[in-house]
């Protein structure tokens, strides 16, 4: 549908891009008791580890193989093995991922044989899993890492099974990183109203939640999937795909397990929760919960109510694929004229997106696209914040980072319930904003009379 | 208010009604009443008015859930928005405490906000408790040397168009006359343009709609001496009586002011309204009719031919999009046929409309403009209208904001045409607002969505899992 549009400039400007490893960690913060550790230079952990700590304003355990110039030239197959010892040695933690980067990529690192290598070198540390994942910053993005991780431990820690539906009330569900932890939680409950028992992979939603815990410290996450029940995959009825960007990730588990799976792009708008409901009554063989049905008439009517203000309106949203497909979908499905899009990076879901073009590129792209169609709205990550101000319209946040907004990290935005407070604050956001008041106009024949506004109470009564 | 002053009210030679039907001023029927009260109706036609202190004497309910709710605009001030009333107290009724209340409330305003005049809008328990409120002004006015007036509307003097002369009266009685108008600034003066002075009577610049129309004037040379009361100073209302002709747009509300302006200062008016080409065109070439100068009816024709190609140029690709489309029309009086024009300019097919506050003569400028197909609607009850509209499938319903969320819940698309709107359809610039607003909610991807029934309404039979294999 979308034509693509391939980056066609030299410098990136005001990037929207952020790396395939910081995506491959997050996968793995999904994951109870874990730790990333990233093979490459301290720096890759440590912007990494920044950038996940303003987002979730949340401590976040992430190691680093520390390359320095010697392990860099000479070989850094040392480091990988004397930081997954050390860590397992420390913290004895349920998983240790291990994304690779730029760096250890190009160098030619094997990360696979090197994970491997450990276990034979550590034979009493056989029991702590180690997922390696090939993830260079010099392609893809924090959704493409993301991705690449979930298939990562799929592959580790899934064995090849065919005892499907043995747990007969456990479904799997794969979360694609356009989902918050807010948008996981709320997943869980509607999978719990029809008696089913999810297993979310990865669950940042148990995860980085934001919860205090009695342990004033830990080196591992506090949260997430059991390593314990990703092992029982196998044996669920179905699974549960969130995000195109699992399609690999999704096709491996089926592969693997002949689980059947229903996969959706976007759990956001009307129709597409619709289609999620409408799953689970039919795997559980339970009707739809009246909560659920009243939820569904909530989203209906809020539909019709801010129609008015959401009609027409341009909106210029940029934002890993299957957000930007997401955001798209919702605010096209509400008669918004999406003027402009920019994603990061390549991906089959950008060809459905409901938009003449999607550009692979920057926060410059998108804020030029915007002044060449019109924009009245934008939405994307904090840092586009500049972006909507040049360009004189307001913002919505969303994606990856949001550090200026407060609780931006867990905001439910799918299901109806989620759908429905997302129109509100697209209604209102355009409304406050006044970008259809008519400038007042003054008579010619009147205008010397002082234009004064009304005086604030001053006097003492 | 006594019953001989309500009986003349009601009584307006200039109005249609007075002759056979008197549709639009019938008594409220109890269990079956919609729509406002005098005080609704008088506070509504002076609110815009932007420099004055509007209080509302009366216990809360008149004004707690009617203050800051109206669309109107203003270029300048906007103490009209802040609202104000005596909030009486059971204390204050039962010791005969509310004047006292009254006077130091006017003071209070004054002292804060140093208005150009206060307006008092007297309400139910005070009336009936019988308050002396024009008293209280008039002793208010001379102590503080501020206009204080006094608007007698208590609701249960009638309906809100009752209360719409109300205000009317009280302008007349107590505002018009009262100052001359200021000299025409030198700097806005120009060759070859005598400037004429004109009233408008029943514009409230919704939304700031007028503000579309407004530079027109400008151009034509014509001064806008007042508007009641969109965009209103004090001291133009008090300079009304020094115009050369007024027009009366789009309701029949404040006839009663343009008429006594006629009768007793000589002001000529007209009917019209400023929706729609059509009727944009013809207040312009009314205006300098009454006026009889040559060289301005030259230049109203210039004018007409240069914005109504604009606007028909603009219109064009809406006229694509809505040619054809079935229009339900529920609104009062002079809107009932003023609209039809404009959505006929669209291309749009009205196929009813609402009658239930219209005279004759605005039924007989319905079958004139839309034939004697047209359905007309007096039962505005929402199940009506629904009925209607599913009757004569008809695309979109167009009515007053009241009747909103009965169209929407019956998922129906739908235009606020009445005052509480937040777009400005007025003029020629307004037209393309209109086929904006029209499209917008009629191309609605929407409808289908709610319409469409969920997934699962048809499945025969939950309680079969889904099959372990399938998939």
């Amino acid at each position: 549908m979308a034509d693509i549009i391939k980056r066609n400039k030299a410098l990136a400007v005001s990037p929207l891009k952020v790396s395939q490893p910081v995506g491959a960690s997050l996968a793995f913060l999904g994951v109870n008791r874990a730790i990333p550790m990233m093979h490459g230079s301290q720096g890759c952990t440590a912007f990494g580890k920044v950038f996940f700590v303003r987002h979730f304003r949340e401590p976040i355990p992430l190691q680093t193989t520390a390359m320095d110039q010697s392990s860099t030239v000479l070989g850094a197959d040392d480091n990988v093995i004397e930081g997954l010892r050390a860590i397992a040695e420390k913290s004895r933690p349920a998983l240790i991922g291990l994304p690779t980067t730029g760096l250890s990529e190009t160098q030619g690192a094997d990360i696979h044989r090197l994970a491997k290598q450990f276990h034979t070198a550590c034979p009493e540390y056989a029991d702590i899993p180690v997922v390696p994942v090939v993830t260079p910053d010099f392609s893809g993005c924090l959704e493409s890492g993301y991705a690449l991780a979930v298939k990562a431990m799929i592959d580790v820690l899934v064995p090849p099974s065919s005892c499907v539906g043995k747990r007969h009330k456990q479904v799997n569900v794969l979360a694609g990183s356009l989902l918050t932890p807010g948008d996981i939680e709320h997943l869980k409950e509607l999978v719990e109203a029809f008696g089913l028992r999810p297993v979310v992979l990865p669950d940042i939603a148990d995860s980085l939640d934001g919860h205090l815990t009695d342990a004033e410290s830990s080196p591992v996450t506090t949260g997430g999937t059991p390593v314990s029940e990703i092992a029982t995959m196998g044996e669920s009825v179905a699974t549960l795909v969130i995000g195109r960007s699992l399609d690999p990730a999704a096709d491996l588990l089926r592969e693997r397990t002949r689980v059947p799976d229903t996969r959706f792009d976007t759990l956001m708008g009307l129709e597409a929760v619709d289609a999620f409901v409408h799953a689970l009554a039919q795997i559980s063989g339970q009707p739809v919960p009246e909560k659920l049905e009243r939820q569904r008439a909530q989203l209906q009517d809020a539909m019709v109510d801010t129609h008015f203000m959401l009609g027409f309106a341009r909106v210029a949203i940029a934002g890993d694929p299957d957000l930007l497909y997401g955001y798209a979908r919702l605010v096209a499905g509400m008669g918004c004229e999406v003027t402009a899009a920019v994603a990061p990076s390549r991906a089959p879901v950008l060809d459905d997106v409901p938009t003449a073009q999607v550009k692979l590129g920057d926060l410059e792209d998108l804020e030029l696209a915007a002044r060449e169609h019109g924009v009245d709205l934008v939405i994307s990550n904090s840092h586009a914040l500049e972006t909507a101000q040049h360009l004189g319209v307001p913002l919505l946040r969303a994606g990856f980072p949001q550090y200026d907004l407060i609780g931006g990290y867990q905001r439910l935005w799918v299901g109806y319930r989620g759908t429905r407070q997302t129109l509100f604050d697209l209604a209102n956001i355009l409304v406050s904003n006044g970008h259809h008041e008519i400038p007042a106009y003054r008579s010619i024949y009147h205008a010397a009379e002082a234009s004064h506004a009304s005086p604030a109470p001053g006097h003492t009564h | 208010m006594q019953a001989k002053d309500i009986a003349e009210l009601l009584n307006e030679p200039a109005c249609e009604h007075n002759k056979k039907s008197k549709s639009g001023c019938a008594k409220p029927k109890p269990g079956a009443t919609a729509g406002g009260c005098s005080f609704d109706g008088a506070q509504i036609a002076l609110l815009p008015i932007a420099d004055v202190a509007h209080i509302v004497h009366g216990p809360i309910a008149c004004a707690g859930s009617s203050w800051d709710n109206r669309g109107t605009r203003s270029s300048g001030p906007t103490l009209y928005k802040i609202g104000m009333t005596t909030d009486l107290t059971e204390q204050d009724v039962v010791m005969g405490r509310s004047e006292k209340r009254l006077f130091h409330s006017i003071k209070q305003a004054i002292d804060s906000y140093h208005p150009a005049a206060v307006f008092v809008y007297n309400t139910c328990v005070p009336a009936l408790v019988g308050d002396d409120v024009d008293a209280v002004c008039k002793d208010a006015a001379q102590r503080y040397g501020v206009p204080v007036v006094p608007v007698d509307c208590a609701g249960f003097y009638g309906t809100k168009n009752l209360g719409n002369r109300i205000a009317g009266d009280s302008m007349f009685k107590y505002v018009v006359g009262t100052r001359d108008p200021d000299p025409v600034p030198p700097e806005a003066q120009r060759p070859g343009v005598t400037v004429h002075d004109v009233n408008l009577i029943g514009e409230y610049n919704i939304a700031g709609e007028f503000w579309h129309v407004l530079p027109l004037f400008d151009e034509l040379g014509l001064r806008i001496l007042c508007t009641l009361s969109g965009d209103a100073r004090f001291h133009q209302v008090q300079a009304m009586h020094r115009a050369e002709a007024s027009m009366v747009v789009c309701a029949k509300a404040l006839l009663n002011v343009a008429r006594k302006l006629e009768s007793t200062h000589g002001v000529p008016f007209f009917e019209g309204s400023f929706y729609g080409v059509t009727d944009t065109s013809h207040a312009f070439r009314e205006f300098a009719r009454l006026l009889g100068d040559a060289s301005l009816s030259e230049r109203v024709e210039a004018m007409i031919a240069r914005e109504e190609a604009k606007v028909d140029a603009a219109l064009e690709p809406w006229r694509q999009r809505l040619k054809g489309k079935r229009v339900l029309l529920y609104t009062g009086g002079v809107k009932s046929w003023s609209i039809v024009s404009a959505l006929q300019d669209l291309g749009m097919e009205v196929v009813a409309t609402g009658t239930g506050k219209s005279t004759e003569e605005d039924k007989a400028r319905i079958r004139e403009l839309m034939g004697d197909k047209t359905k007309m609607i007096t039962d505005g009850s929402p199940k009506a209208l629904i009925g209607i509209v599913k009757e004569y499938q008809a695309d979109i319903l167009i009515a007053g904001g009241r009747n909103m969320y009965t169209a929407l819940k019956a998922r129906i698309p739908f235009l606020d045409i009445n005052q509480e709107r937040e777009f400005g359809y007025a003029g020629y610039t307004g037209m393309t607002e209109l086929a904006r607003q029209l499209a917008l909610t009629i191309e609605s991807p929407v409808w289908a969505s709610v319409r469409k029934p969920a997934p699962w309404a048809n499945d025969s039979a939950p309680g079969i899992p889904m099959t372990a294999t399938g998939g």
